[in-house]
């Protein structure tokens, strides 16, 4: 299959991004990354995905398809003969959709909401208690879904560990620019465990952005939502 | 072992239905338990304690909650009638629509007919915009599904009946003939659909429930 066949229209910082790029790493797929400017989108981003106008976009054959989750599961039901990324059971994978599902729908909102405050400024008890409580939420669920491996997925890296790993860059920015601790030894050890075993793995650890180049990124968003007139 | 399969739900809500749908489709005997939203049945609470919501499916004691969730869970687990395409392609596109529905359409519609003044004539542009994107991904076809309906079409199930119906008591005009007479067409063909039209709530029953939702009585 040639290079050009896979592109992904992304942007290095994007934890949806690097939902897209972990399961084409998890399945071998050689794929193009085409970084794309957010700010003057391209044409091409424009014409892919003209009803969000979002990264990331997985072009296969020259058919585009949108939304983080929606990719993953694609690439899951083309690429057969990699390892599979969502489990095999229909239950597990109804655990796994619906945890994926409230991680973008409940709980990243106010992780969002906490990457985009600047250092200094106050973080609103209730966003940092919404955060906390999706950690507990996932932190009980491990042990339902791991079935004695490493991951979510099992032995090896699944559904819900893309769909939750993605963020942790995110949760690291957090961490060090509010001075928090949301991944805990002694309140979250299973997920301390997995962050882990989710960041050293294969498909993973070359596509995590570094923390500082994510904390100098999230200032210039900061500072572009600063200089917005407000409504 | 006898399998039993359950659905909590409302009578009312778009999103049980959606779950019957399915199960009918896939010729699944189920027992349907009506739920007290203002009074939530601790059954309800034991099996959707994240959401909190309907409608929840039981299959054999386990739980699966979040209507797209189940209605993915009915097509692997059942065979018969498939719910969504065969082709990966296909099913993304089809998921892809599902969400812009589920995230976008709904709220904006809903929030539209029930509020006023400045609120909703702003909530109208937005909801137009949104009808406007689903009118042309339906193209020239008889559903979203095809010759068929498909998942889209299940999931958009607001916009084909209740829709008409709070537009009705609210006096609000989103989704009219003369702007969007593919969807309309579409209204038609899906509420008409045999199994859909015997599994749609009693319309009077919906209209006098929303009836008693209008802002000054």
């Amino acid at each position: 299959m040639s290079t050009t066949e896979v592109k992904v229209l992304g942007s290095t910082g994007s934890p949806f991004v690097m939902r897209a790029v972990i399961a084409l790493n998890i399945k071998s797929v050689d794929y193009e990354l085409l970084e794309q400017n957010l700010v003057v989108k391209s044409e091409l981003l424009l014409k892919s995905n003209p009803i969000y106008k979002k990264i990331p976009v997985l072009i296969h054959a020259d058919k585009p398809i949108c939304e983080s989750l929606v990719i993953v599961q694609y690439i899951d039901e083309v690429w057969t003969c990699g390892p599979s990324i969502l489990p095999s059971d229909p239950y597990d994978r109804a655990i796994a959709r619906f945890w994926a599902a409230y991680l973008d729908d409940k709980w990243f909102p106010s992780v969002r909401v906490i990457v985009l405050t600047a250092e200094g400024d106050e973080v609103k008890k209730e966003t940092l208690q919404q955060v906390a409580t999706g950690l507990e939420l996932l932190e009980d669920a491990f042990p339902k879904c791991n079935k004695d491996g490493n991951f979510f997925g099992g032995e090896r890296i699944g559904y819900l560990d893309i769909a939750l790993g993605c963020f942790l860059p995110c949760l690291r920015v957090i961490e060090k620019v509010h001075n928090l601790k949301l991944l805990d030894e002694a309140k979250t050890p299973n997920l301390c465990k997995w962050a882990e075993s989710f960041c050293s793995d294969a498909a993973v650890k070359d596509v995590i952005p570094e923390t500082d180049k994510l904390i100098e990124f999230a200032k210039v968003l900061i500072a572009k939502i600063k200089a917005r007139p407000s409504n | 072992m006898a399998e039993e399969v359950k659905v909590f739900g409302v009578w009312g809500s778009p999103f049980s239905r959606r779950v019957e749908i399915a199960l009918k489709m896939k010729g699944v005997k189920y027992e349907f338990i009506e739920e007290d939203l203002a009074n939530k049945s601790p059954l309800l609470l034991k099996y959707n304690p994240v959401h909190k919501k309907i409608p929840v499916l039981l299959h054999n004691g386990k739980p699966i909650c979040e209507s797209l969730v189940i209605l993915e869970y009915i097509d692997e687990t059942w065979k018969g009638t498939s719910i969504f395409p065969q082709d990966p392609y296909k099913r993304a596109v089809a998921r892809f629509w599902a969400r812009f529905i589920d995230d976008k359409c709904l709220p904006t519609l809903w929030k539209t007919c029930w509020s006023q003044g400045e609120e909703q004539e702003k909530g109208k542009e937005e909801a137009c915009e949104l009808l406007k994107i689903l009118d042309n991904e339906l193209k020239d076809k008889k559903f979203f599904g095809g010759d068929a309906i498909g998942p889209v079409d299940i999931v958009a199930n607001f916009i084909g009946f209740w829709l008409g119906i709070i537009q009705e008591i609210t006096g609000v005009e989103v989704l009219t003939k003369e702007k969007f007479p593919k969807l309309c067409q579409w209204i038609d063909e899906f509420i008409n659909y045999s199994i859909i039209k015997e599994n749609l709530p009693p319309r009077d029953k919906l209209k006098a429930y929303f009836q008693t939702r209008l802002p000054n009585k």
